[in-house]
């Protein structure tokens, strides 16, 4: 390996590094604006000097390839004069209004020049004045404070894949705008504001509401979709003020998606805060023990099979372990169901419902095609690491399917079965590609297992790569595209039902109405005509859900319990209760506990911390936090199925709406009708 | 004085006619296919042999930037992009060369592209030199139609094409990898290097960016002979050049001379002395707006090559001379200059963007006499900041002319800003003011 040397200490490094970066490994820390781990280099902050034997000149060292035998400073007299000097130009034009910035506090500008400023300044011209610009909903723009780092056009267009953010001007009238002052048509749009080193663009919701030295900050995981990506929550008192990304390099990187970033004003509105029960029509507040036994009433009336349980789509496995002890022990019924849409599930096998290449994995891949599926709206982060493989690796994209625009340029090769089959029958001329590619990915949308052609799409599918060995325990391609945080737990834990001739019966029977009691755990997403049903509703927002009711027990979210979830890749991940439900809100598995008392029995779990060993322990996919357990890939178990001739057809994705928190949240609203009003104006890029 | 016969631009009067024919007529285009049989190596290494260092401003041997090229041909072309972005304050010599030298430039094309292993070479040409473009794409055409380039150029059995690309007015699109961002179509700001171009150029391609000069003159230096070119001038600093004189002289001229001839020789003979005579110069950038001006004293005995301008802290960089006598506020006119840099400046690094600027401010106020004694060290401070922390050459091209202006006329300076800006600006009428007994004098 080459070596090199740092301010006299030698150090090995790998090749293709830059100075920075062996700086970085030796220990010698060196300020940077522009220089960004997961962007391009720009080279243009000229903050990162170094001084490098042999150079008249000092050398950026962000940008400069780190050679064999170079001898690198970072601590003389001269380095630290030049960084002084960026320092005190960077300062030159910056306005002095830090305590009414609100990026005081985090700002990189800030603790810099604490090192490297003048304590007072030479500048003595009138200081550079912008214009602030409109960037939509989420983006809060002062581009006087700009430096000109030009992380954000990089991330626009590099990550984002968005052309609308760059640079007009030249010299020092060079402005970062987006051309048109319009919103950024971007799922990932916010992410800038983490990027900005200083306080030209931050949050527009966030404006002005703390400072982050007031926060509490919890690591958690996201539910918004069933990526999992990792999360710090900013809590204020009971109040969730914002949510940052945390870096994870094998889920979403160090992005998040918008909806992830600021549903969190949801969490305030629209809250159950008490249990409700309907009297003549209508709901009215109650106490727990008058709801509960209005409950025990019914349930100690009905029949089990006549009753039925369905999961939302961001419950949390602990909720469902008890959810389903308490149907199949306390009320013996085996009618509990995780989907709300009559999607085909096949769950012999773990990884029949999973993403079996891992989101890491899909920057090894060389081919992809995308079955019924949007991963723009319905998994943004593995959107991003798609146009990220397909940017660095120029992968061929197929979609079957016209899913929009996904930031990256794909062929639509059909839009029916009909052209599956003639890729599995190799008549299609991708099938020679899928035959000379070593690492494919077919990713199967739930669009595409909807209805009477779901099991015909993910069987056939599944057959021909297992033909091809693209299925095995090394490579396995086939890949399912789950749009619920919940559910890969769900399946794992079994809260499904189906048969050998019909793959959602509970589904079919709702529509026939043959269920007396329905118990919806935070299940938002049903469509049903209700007729009879007594519906009882648990969960934290009056949604969708709330309404149909007749019971109604309110429960934390997941920013406010403890609780595991399973991503769509299988990895279960930790999220930590960073604030408190409001009002008499109880948490799930402690109301499920009550209601067997209710009922004269017991689950014989006492604590939460009791339910979460129970829960880890019943499974070994459960116990390893963080962590993919890979599943014996089983080629042989295989299903027989016939060919359905049917269209497939791209369920649209509400993105900003997609489930209860985001539907209560002000923010998501905003960003939603600016979304269709760029739409029906025909100005969408 | 050079010898007529050894003038390599023998039409940059256009004395006789630009046209294809008169320029074979004056000896273009005569023994190419000779020149390229002699094969490629052997036409890199006569270029360094003659010591040809680039016309451009930077003065980097010729020979040597072309044998940074790969020798073996990958599976990436090699580009040939000629920089006739001449926008340098002061330089007029491409554009005399575009319009009426335009074959030397063609076929320096075919054989330096010959050399590289290109068969694409693109001329970048400044947008303002519309006119001049058409000329060129005339002079090109018609070579076309002789077939000295095109498919089997001149019998050599090359391939060459040559595109012409209009800049759009930007200054830093001169600089070479500006120019080459521009040229792919994107905004022209200079890329970091390393990579240099010779290895990452053009669309990632190998690339040899030259100046419009440089590239005119190589078919004539191998047709004559490096040993001919070398006797010309001094060593590392041979042949001959074209210098732009202007400003305040008698006759503002281009003139191909010898290089290190004596400036005030170049002045005297060639452009009719300065306005007012020798004794009235007050002083002389010798090399485009970008190099640092000469006083007087320098200029008597100055000779005008890379080395000897390099030794009085300044440079030859275009060869442009910029005679300025006293009837110019020296002050101003550099004042002039930092605008200029201050406009032009691409806005990417930090130091070029806010420095040029407030370098620009400065002087303003001092050739008004509204600075502060503290501001000329302030300013020279700010040019040290600049110098060497930029991505591309730009930085020092708009710090070097105020270190220059500090260097020789601080005294200047600083009688004009001596006295306290805010006194002066009131005048003899001072209000009261409580601190009254602090203006006055005796009491200070």
């Amino acid at each position: 390996m080459p070596k090199i040397t740092v301010n006299e200490k030698k150090i090995e490094f790998e090749e293709g590094l830059t100075v920075l970066q062996v700086c970085e490994l030796a220990g010698a820390e060196i300020p940077r604006f522009c220089y960004h781990e997961k962007l391009s280099i720009a080279g243009n902050c000229r903050m990162c000097l170094v001084e490098i034997e042999k150079s008249p000149k000092p050398i950026a060292s962000c940008a400069m390839p780190a050679t064999d035998g170079m001898v690198v400073k970072t601590n003389t007299p001269f380095v630290e004069k030049a960084r002084k000097g960026m320092m005190e130009f960077l300062l030159a034009n910056h306005p002095l209004d830090c305590p009414v910035c609100d990026q005081g506090g985090e700002c990189d500008l800030q603790d810099q020049s604490l090192y490297y400023g003048f304590d007072h300044s030479r500048f003595t011209e009138n200081k550079r004045q912008v214009k602030e610009k409109y960037m939509g909903p989420l983006i809060k723009t002062e581009m006087t404070r700009c430096i000109h780092c030009t992380r954000c056009i990089r991330f626009a267009t590099e990550v984002a894949g968005i052309p609308e953010l760059g640079a007009i001007g030249r010299g020092e009238d060079m402005e970062i705008t987006t051309y048109l002052e319009k919103s950024m048509d971007s799922e990932l749009s916010a992410n800038v504001i983490d990027l900005c080193p200083v306080g030209a663009l931050t949050s527009k919701p966030y404006a002005f509401e703390a400072r982050p030295w007031d926060l509490k900050k919890t690591e958690s995981i996201d539910v918004m979709d069933a990526v999992g990506s990792n999360i710090r929550i900013d809590t204020y008192g009971w109040e969730v003020k914002r949510v940052l990304p945390k870096i994870n390099e094998d889920i979403n990187d160090e992005w998040i998606s918008d909806k992830t970033r600021y549903a969190c004003d949801g969490l305030l509105k629209q809250r159950l805060d008490t249990p409700y029960i309907r009297e003549n029509g209508k709901l009215i507040q109650t106490s727990w023990t008058k709801a509960l036994k209005k409950i025990v009433k019914k349930l100690n009336n009905t029949k089990p099979e006549e009753i039925a349980g369905i999961v939302g789509d961001l419950v949390d496995m602990e909720s469902m372990f008890i959810f389903k002890e308490f149907f199949n022990k306390i009320l013996t019924s085996s009618n509990l169901e995780c989907r709300t849409k009559k999607t085909y599930l096949n769950p012999k096998n773990r990884m029949n419902y999973i993403f079996n290449s891992s989101i890491n994995g899909i920057e090894q891949c060389d081919l992809m095609l995308l079955v019924g599926t949007n991963p723009r709206s319905e998994a943004t982060i593995l959107n991003a690491r798609i146009r990220k493989t397909y940017v660095e690796n120029d992968i061929e994209i197929f979609s079957i399917g016209n899913p929009g625009d996904l930031t990256y340029p794909y062929k639509i090769i059909g839009s029916n079965t009909q052209v599956l089959k003639e890729i599995i029958d190799e008549k299609h001329e991708i099938s020679d590609k899928f035959k000379q590619s070593k690492k494919p990915i077919v990713i199967i949308g739930e669009s595409a297992l909807k209805n009477d052609y779901g099991e015909y799409v993910f069987e056939s599918i599944k057959n021909y790569l297992i033909k091809n060995n693209h299925i095995t325990n090394e490579w396995n391609a086939l890949n399912i595209l789950t749009q619920n945080a919940s559910r890969v737990g769900a399946v794992d834990l079994g809260l499904y039902k189906l048969n050998k001739k019909d793959n959602f019966p509970i589904l079919n029977k709702l529509d026939t109405n043959e269920f007396k009691i329905l118990y919806l755990l935070g299940a938002d997403e049903l469509r049903f005509n209700k007729k009879n049903e007594f519906i009882i509703y648990q969960g934290s927002h009056g949604d969708l859900g709330a309404q149909i009711a007749d019971v109604i027990l309110p429960s934390p979210t997941y920013t406010e319990k403890d609780g595991h979830f399973i991503n769509l890749e299988g990895r279960i991940q930790k999220a930590f209760k960073a604030s408190y439900p409001p009002g008499d809100a109880k948490e799930d598995w402690d109301i499920i506990n009550q209601l067997s008392k209710a009922l004269g029995k017991t689950l014989n779990i006492n604590s939460r911390k009791e339910l979460e060993e129970r829960l880890i322990n019943s499974s070994s996919i459960h116990s390893k936090i963080g962590e993919i357990v890979k599943s014996k890939v089983d080629t042989n178990e295989t299903q027989e199925f016939s060919f359905v001739n049917s269209k497939i057809e791209i369920d649209f994705v509400d993105y900003y709406f997609s489930n209860h928190i985001a539907r209560s949240s002000m923010t998501m609203n905003e960003c939603r009708s600016i979304k269709n009003k760029l739409l029906s104006t025909g100005t969408k890029g | 004085m050079l010898k007529d016969s050894d003038r390599i631009f023998k039409n940059l009067y256009n004395d006789y006619s630009w046209e294809i024919e008169s320029a074979i007529k004056i000896g273009d285009w005569k023994n190419t296919k000779e020149i390229c049989s002699k094969g490629k190596e052997w036409i890199i290494n006569e270029i360094k042999t003659s010591e040809l260092r680039g016309r451009g401003g930077a003065g980097f041997p010729t020979g040597l930037k072309l044998s940074f090229i790969p020798k073996e041909q990958g599976t990436r072309p090699h580009y040939l992009v000629i920089n006739a972005d001449e926008s340098e304050p002061g330089t007029c010599k491409d554009r005399d060369i575009l319009r009426f030298e335009p074959q030397k430039l063609v076929e320096g094309s075919l054989i330096t592209s010959y050399a590289i292993g290109a068969h694409t070479c693109y001329i970048y040409i400044r947008g303002e030199f519309f006119r001049e473009g058409e000329r060129l794409q005339q002079a090109i055409d018609e070579a076309y139609e002789k077939n000295f380039i095109g498919k089997n150029a001149c019998g050599t059995g090359w391939d060459l094409n040559i595109y012409l690309h209009y800049g759009a007015g930007a200054y830093i699109c001169g600089e070479e990898t500006a120019l080459l961002e521009s040229l792919e179509g994107k905004k022209g700001l200079p890329r970091l290097k390393p990579p240099f171009p010779a290895l990452v150029g053009l669309y990632g391609c190998p690339t040899i960016v030259n100046n419009v000069e440089t590239i005119a003159v190589i078919p004539t230096i191998l047709r004559r002979g490096a040993k001919w070119f070398t006797s010309l001038g001094r060593p590392k600093n041979t042949g001959t050049k074209i210098f732009c004189i202007s400003g305040n002289v008698n006759y503002p001229c281009n003139v191909e001379e010898e290089m290190g001839i004596p400036l005030k020789q170049l002045i005297e003979k060639h452009a009719g002395g300065v306005s007012g005579g020798w004794d009235n110069l007050q002083a002389v950038i010798p090399g485009g707006s970008s190099m640092p001006l000469l006083p007087k004293n320098i200029c008597d005995t100055i000779r005008m090559d890379f080395d000897y301008l390099l030794d009085q802290k300044s440079g030859l960089g275009t060869a442009a001379i910029v005679v300025m006598n006293k009837d110019q506020d020296i002050i101003k006119c550099m004042a002039r200059i930092a605008k200029f840099y201050k406009h032009e400046s691409c806005g990417q690094c930090t130091p070029c963007r806010e420095g040029a600027g407030w370098m620009w401010r400065m002087l303003e106020r001092m050739a008004k006499g509204e600075a502060t004694l503290k501001e000329v060290d302030l300013l020279f401070d700010v040019t040290k900041q600049i110098e060497g922390h930029t991505i591309c050459a730009f930085g020092e091209g708009s710090a070097w002319p105020v270190q220059g202006l500090l260097r020789h006329f601080r005294k200047e300076i600083e009688r004009r800003n001596s006295s306290d800006p805010l006194t002066k600006r009131i005048g003899d009428k001072i209000p009261y003011l409580i601190d009254q007994h602090l203006l006055e004098n005796e009491n200070a």
